[in-house]
């Protein structure tokens, strides 16, 4: 498997010319009945426009490459890239949908990057949008489960859940950690998240458990003796299990959402802003289904797409600021901290037990809350990542803002249980 | 018709497991062994396979308990007051398979060991048209 691995990670090139990201917008996340995919992605392109410093005529974009992961069976709606081209009035563009599961729309930067690389556009508009709430939670159960393998996986009962529980198992299991370093993920994650007003889940933990303190209070029911977090997520009743070891607070929720981006070729990036942020890293790769690979551990993708990123920025992952990391389940963000080189494997779980990855920690991961507080509209999430590092890199992330003006960040998609892996690094201009 | 006539399908896996047979597929050009099927060599790209009968002997090499099903495993009659177990089974043989696993306590979790050897095992589920074998594993 190694020689493999080798061979196709060999030759690797740089872009054609540099690339710019200019603007950045995202619409806010949750469950939005009265909003349709189109509602949302406008949402996201509003914000995007008034991020752009000297202004944007969208007549500037010559394309729109959209990630989007099933709006066919979530909203019955296919062919939704000239769907949304149309509602911005940019048709007779090119309008291209992306489909690579969760890493749909950070596999649609990585296409609108190589087409402004290549020549062939200047300006392009990338994002990626999903509405998922309109469905059942066993539907979007099944919606998201055809994301794994509907041959050999699904028929055994997996759901994504499950496939992420089966890895937490086996790292569990292979490293000797502890449930609570799970526990401990989710729980900063719903610290950041209380900062972001874009967020799903605008609230910490511990107030999402004061809140049902008070509510059993006025109601007059028996009130639970949680003493802490900890207690309250290790309560069966607060938080049920979903497919052991994870539970409720260990999963990303079902969410609407969208996220668009502005790309432009770095020689026009003056007309738009004077704080350009540079793609300075892309990296991509595939794998196979999870029972087809050497290691549960870690995701081979994952660690493929990082080199590649890695070598085009030349840059490694102790310079990197902050990232934003695919944590669809708690356990994910973990390996993910080990994938891209931030912690040794096996270690990832003590850096998030002592609060290494916080915001005012020395590698702050997912400052937005990432996609267990923020929300994952799963075809928006990998441009999602991309909006928190625009304004994280230029200073404008508010309150969550990480300290020291940082000048590289990374994002890190998955699809699937990591059968596709996209990895982009970022420069502060 | 003779298994060394059937195509490296899906249809051909599931044929097999209707017949209590687990088939996997081997590289004759560099003898790396497939499980599901496959007709060509990932490692090698050659297409000359043949197929494989596994013991079924295995270890458990991953699991979780599923409390939130999708909508199959409801109407096979599992859900939250009815966990079950489902995993990974790397075979003695090499390769390693996504299965349902029985015989272990989908409810007390933290009781179930991954390495323990399992048998695999031949699931009938689904109803009328849909009834069919799926592949399982039990402890050995
Ligand atoms: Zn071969």
């Amino acid at each position: 498997m190694k020689s493999r691995a080798k061979a196709k990670t060999k030759a690797r090139r740089g872009l054609g010319r540099g690339v710019a990201l200019v603007g950045a917008g995202m619409s806010k996340f949750g469950s939005f009945p009265e909003k349709a995919g189109r509602d949302l992605f406008f949402e996201a392109f509003q914000e995007l426009r008034a991020s752009v410093d000297k202004g944007l005529d969208p007549e500037a974009i010559e394309a729109l490459y959209l990630g989007n992961y099933s709006s066919d069976l979530f909203e019955g709606q296919g062919h939704t890239a000239p769907i949304i081209a149309d509602w911005l009035g940019l048709t007779p563009r090119s309008a291209t949908r992306i489909e690579d599961a969760c890493a749909s729309s950070g596999v649609a930067l990585r296409q609108g990057v190589i087409a402004i690389a290549s020549g062939l556009y200047d300006v392009v508009l990338v994002g990626g949008v999903e509405k998922m709430t309109a469905l059942p939670t066993e539907r979007v159960t099944d919606v998201l489960a055809t994301g794994g393998d509907a041959l050999f996986e699904i028929p055994a009962g997996f759901t994504f859940p499950g496939f992420y529980a089966a890895m937490a198992t086996a790292y569990i299991h292979r490293y000797g950690a502890p449930l609570e370093a799970l526990m401990r993920v989710g729980i900063k994650n719903h610290e950041h998240g209380a900062l972001n007003e874009k967020a799903q889940f605008n609230l910490t933990i511990r107030q999402i458990m004061e809140n049902k303190l008070a509510k059993a209070k006025a109601q007059g029911r028996p009130l639970p003796s949680w003493a802490d977090e900890l207690e309250f997520l290790r309560d069966d009743s607060a938080n049920p299990v979903i497919a052991w070891p994870l539970r409720l607070f260990d999963c990303s929720p079902i969410s609407d959402g969208a996220a668009a981006l502005l790309l432009v070729a770095e020689e026009r990036a003056k007309e738009f802003t004077d704080e350009p942020v540079y793609i300075i890293g892309s990296g991509q790769a595939s794998d196979g289904a999870l029972h087809s690979r050497s290691e549960l551990t870690s995701i081979r993708a994952a660690k493929l797409a990082a080199q590649e990123a890695y070598a085009m920025a030349g840059v490694g992952p102790q310079e990197i600021k902050l990232a934003e990391v695919h944590d669809c389940f708690t356990i994910a963000e973990i390996i993910a901290t080990e994938d891209l080189g931030f912690f040794p494997p096996g270690e990832g779980w003590k850096a998030a037990m002592e609060g290494l990855t916080s915001l005012r920690g020395p590698k702050p991961i997912n400052p937005s809350g990432g996609l267990k507080a923020k929300g994952h509209p799963v075809g928006a999430s990998g441009a999602a990542q991309v909006v928190e590092l625009w304004k994280q890199l230029r200073g404008q992330a508010g309150p969550r803002q990480v300290r020291g003006e940082p000048d590289l960040g990374l994002a890190h998609n998955v699809g699937g249980t990591g059968q596709t892996c996209v990895v982009h690094i970022f420069r502060r201009g | 018709m003779a298994t060394t006539d059937r195509g490296f399908t899906t249809a051909a896996f599931y044929k097999f497991l209707d017949e209590h047979k687990l088939m996997g597929s081997r590289c004759r050009s560099c003898g790396r062994l497939y499980l599901p099927p496959r007709p060509l060599c990932p490692e090698c790209h050659s297409e000359e396979m043949e197929w494989a009968e596994m013991s079924g002997r295995g270890r458990l090499l991953a699991f979780t308990a599923v409390y939130v099903a999708p909508t199959a495993m409801l109407a096979a009659g599992y859900g939250r007051e009815n966990p079950y177990c489902v995993g990974l089974v790397r075979l003695e043989e090499g390769p390693a398979i996504s299965a349902q696993i029985l015989g272990l306590d989908p409810k007390r979790p933290e009781e179930i060991e991954i390495g323990i050897p399992l048998r695999v095992a031949f699931l009938e589920r689904g109803e009328g048209e849909a009834r069919r074998i799926y592949l399982a594993f039990q402890p050995a």
